[in-house]
């Protein structure tokens, strides 16, 4: 690898394969998305080549995997950075890239190729049956394969680590890949019981996106903000704590939202009530401390797409993880909503802007970095931040849709105590709102069009201006008083 | 920004709030999920847990058909909850007839409509499957869902 003058340590150059198969796995899960989108309106479309089921996994399990490549490639370009030294191993890191994508590729390729019980007996499914569970659908050498790339990817990162200089992102960050490690050693347990079976499948799945999950976004969120505001870290630091702070007093007990209707005793509707309302406190504080950096910011970064990506990530995280949750998470509402298109539309939202966005964001930041530059022309960063408008209005569409559908649903299907309609007679009166979910799916992959074309864009890259103000912001007190100086 | 124009609330501060009151909850948690375990067995009459219900369970499993239903209102939204569908098809008088003949009778192949797939079970699968979600039906839910359209 030559020389990169821009990377302060040459060893975080192993991010930039992370990303891009970040990228492209992304492109996958929305292609698969909008043939179920497809699937809802014309319920035939493409069977019995590709059945809903079939799409689903590829496209929840695209997701993780995308997701979790991005978390690594994050892990490998900040923690050199943050410890000032350079990576422990990077050719580890490197073979763990190549192992994952395979198992990943191959899994994918399993899914669509292979019936699914066939899998299921190929891959020694009888030995530890772990499969055929939401989201943990995963083939058991697919889940083995994830847990050595997992450890793998932590000894790497914790040794850089420890010898280093630690800092309050790396060790945040630290706590977060560590827990999800572990938590996902639980996608291992399934007990013939199926109501134990629920209760610790939700400890992979909530105590990931509502738990450990929210450090690792704190961090990065951090990282990105400190690096283009220039905001003291001290002040970060605190704000970074109490965030995740109340993310887990809120998270871990708000576990129990999912314990309402699944066989669990009636105790935890009134700790779900209590502690999930709580949930939205961590993504509102997480947007008021995206603001309060911007407002304070010591410069202007030369890439404010980056700064757009992580403020658009505080405000969908919190409308998607915030809003959107607490709209059905008290328990004598979801008893009503419970499993319905309201589901969807909130997972589909928090995700986008929660997890997505962050990862957006800080591959925003890093990828011009591991390119050679400081930041993009400022043509390619216009058509990134058009890309972040597209993506969030198709999203933001989608959304309403999906509540729609939902609203329809409890309405006609849950509500009435005589004549309730039946599941599929309530579904063939929501074609209206599945009909524009599938448009502003398309208005999302055109937004995505755009953000991997803006990485194709030339120009000469932006520079930071010295002394005077951007267009279009207000200059910040802090700005205000260095000009006064 | 010094630390002293933060004076009274530090980060240090901040920090053992954070590691304190997480160790708290973590084992508020772990008490209640101990309780609840201690629970489960009468809330989803452990006893009639057969052989053919764990079959049963691993034939639901082993065919995804979490990717299209909801079961307890958790899975895909894009066909019906099964959590009660035993009792939906007419429970003890043919429920379990229901659900065989429904799951051998696929795909209808109806043009535009949507399709389940045909996955071949035997008769001792069909049988296992009824077994788990007759059980399924059982399981003390909170009085969920709402109806029975489920």
């Amino acid at each position: 690898m030559s020389h990169n003058p821009v990377l302060k340590y040459q060893s975080q150059a192993v991010a930039k394969p992370y990303f891009i198969a970040a990228i492209g796995l992304f492109i996958g899960q929305i292609v698969f998305g909008l043939v179920m989108g497809a699937q809802y309106i014309w319920g035939d479309f493409l069977f019995p080549a590709i059945p809903f089921n079939v799409a689903r996994m590829v496209h929840t399990n695209l997701l993780i995997v995308w997701l979790l490549f991005a978390f690594m490639g994050s892990a490998y370009y900040l923690v050199p950075e943050e410890a000032e030294t350079e990576l422990y191993s990077p050719k580890l890191a490197l073979i763990m890239f190549w192992v994952f994508l395979a198992a990943g590729a191959a899994t994918v390729l399993g899914y669509l190729l292979v019936p699914y019980a066939k899998l299921a007996e190929l891959t020694g499914n009888n030995l530890l049956m772990t499969m055929g569970r939401e989201f943990l659908e995963q083939p058991l050498p697919t889940k083995v394969g994830i847990v050595i790339v997992a450890l793998v990817m932590l000894f790497n990162i914790s040794m850089t680590y420890l010898k280093g200089r630690k800092t309050t992102i790396t060790t945040v960050l630290l706590l977060g890949l560590w827990g999800l490690a572990l938590l996902f050693l639980f996608a291992f347990v399934n007990p013939h019981n199926l109501v134990r079976d629920k209760m610790y499948w939700w400890w992979v799945v909530h105590l990931w996106v509502e738990g450990v999950w929210e450090l690792i976004m704190a961090a990065l969120l951090a990282y990105v903000l400190i690096k283009t505001t220039g905001v003291d870290r001290e002040v970060v630091d605190k704000w970074i704590y109490v965030i995740i702070a109340f993310a887990l007093f809120t998270g871990i007990l708000g576990t129990a939202h999912h314990y309402y209707f699944i066989g669990l005793p009636g105790y935890w509707h009134l700790v779900g009530n209590i502690f999930s309302s709580l949930e939205p406190i961590p993504f509102f504080l997480m947007t008021m401390f995206a603001f309060r950096m911007v407002q304070r910011r010591r410069r202007d970064h030369a890439n404010q797409a980056a700064v757009l990506w992580a403020v658009g990530c505080a405000v969908m995280g919190f409308l998607g993880a915030g809003v959107w949750g607490f709209l059905h998470t008290l328990s004598f509402v979801n008893y009503y909503t419970h499993g319905t298109q309201i589901t969807a539309s909130h997972g589909h939202l928090a995700f986008y802007g929660a997890y997505v966005l962050v990862v957006i964001a800080l591959i925003s930041y890093a990828m011009p970095t591991l390119r050679g530059r400081i930041a993009n022309s400022l043509r390619a960063q216009s058509l990134e931040m058009w890309s972040f408008w597209v993506m969030s209005i198709g999203m933001g569409v989608m959304v309403l849709a999906l509540t729609g559908a939902g609203t329809v649903q409890v309405w006609l299907q849950r509500l009435p105590t005589t004549g309730a309609q039946g599941y599929m007679a309530v579904q063939d009166q929501l074609t209206f709102f599945y009909g524009l979910r599938l448009a502003a799916g398309f208005v999302f992959l055109a937004g995505l069009v755009m953000y991997v074309w803006s990485f194709f864009v030339g120009g000469e890259p932006a520079e930071e201006p010295l002394g005077t103000r951007r267009g279009g912001l207000m200059p910040s007190p802090a700005q205000r008083r260095l000009q006064h100086d | 920004m010094s630390t002293q124009a933060t004076s009274g609330f530090t980060k240090e501060m901040a920090r053992n709030i954070f590691y304190g009151g997480s160790l708290f909850f973590i084992l508020v948690f772990l008490g209640l999920v101990f309780d609840s375990e201690q629970r489960i067995p009468e809330r989803s009459n452990q006893p009639a847990v057969t052989e053919a219900v764990v079959r049963g369970k691993a034939v639901w499993e082993q065919n995804n058909c979490i990717g299209c239903h909801t079961l307890l209102g958790e899975g895909a939204y894009f066909a019906p909850e099964l959590g009660n569908v035993y009792q939906r098809r007419g429970g003890d008088a043919g429920g379990a007839a229901f659900i065989k003949a429904w799951i051998k009778a696929q795909p209808t192949g109806a043009p535009g409509r949507r399709q389940m797939p045909q996955f071949n079970l035997s008769e001792q699968q069909l049988d296992d499957l009824v077994e788990f979600l007759k059980w399924s039906n059982g399981i003390n839910t909170e009085k969920w869902p709402p109806n029975i359209e489920g």
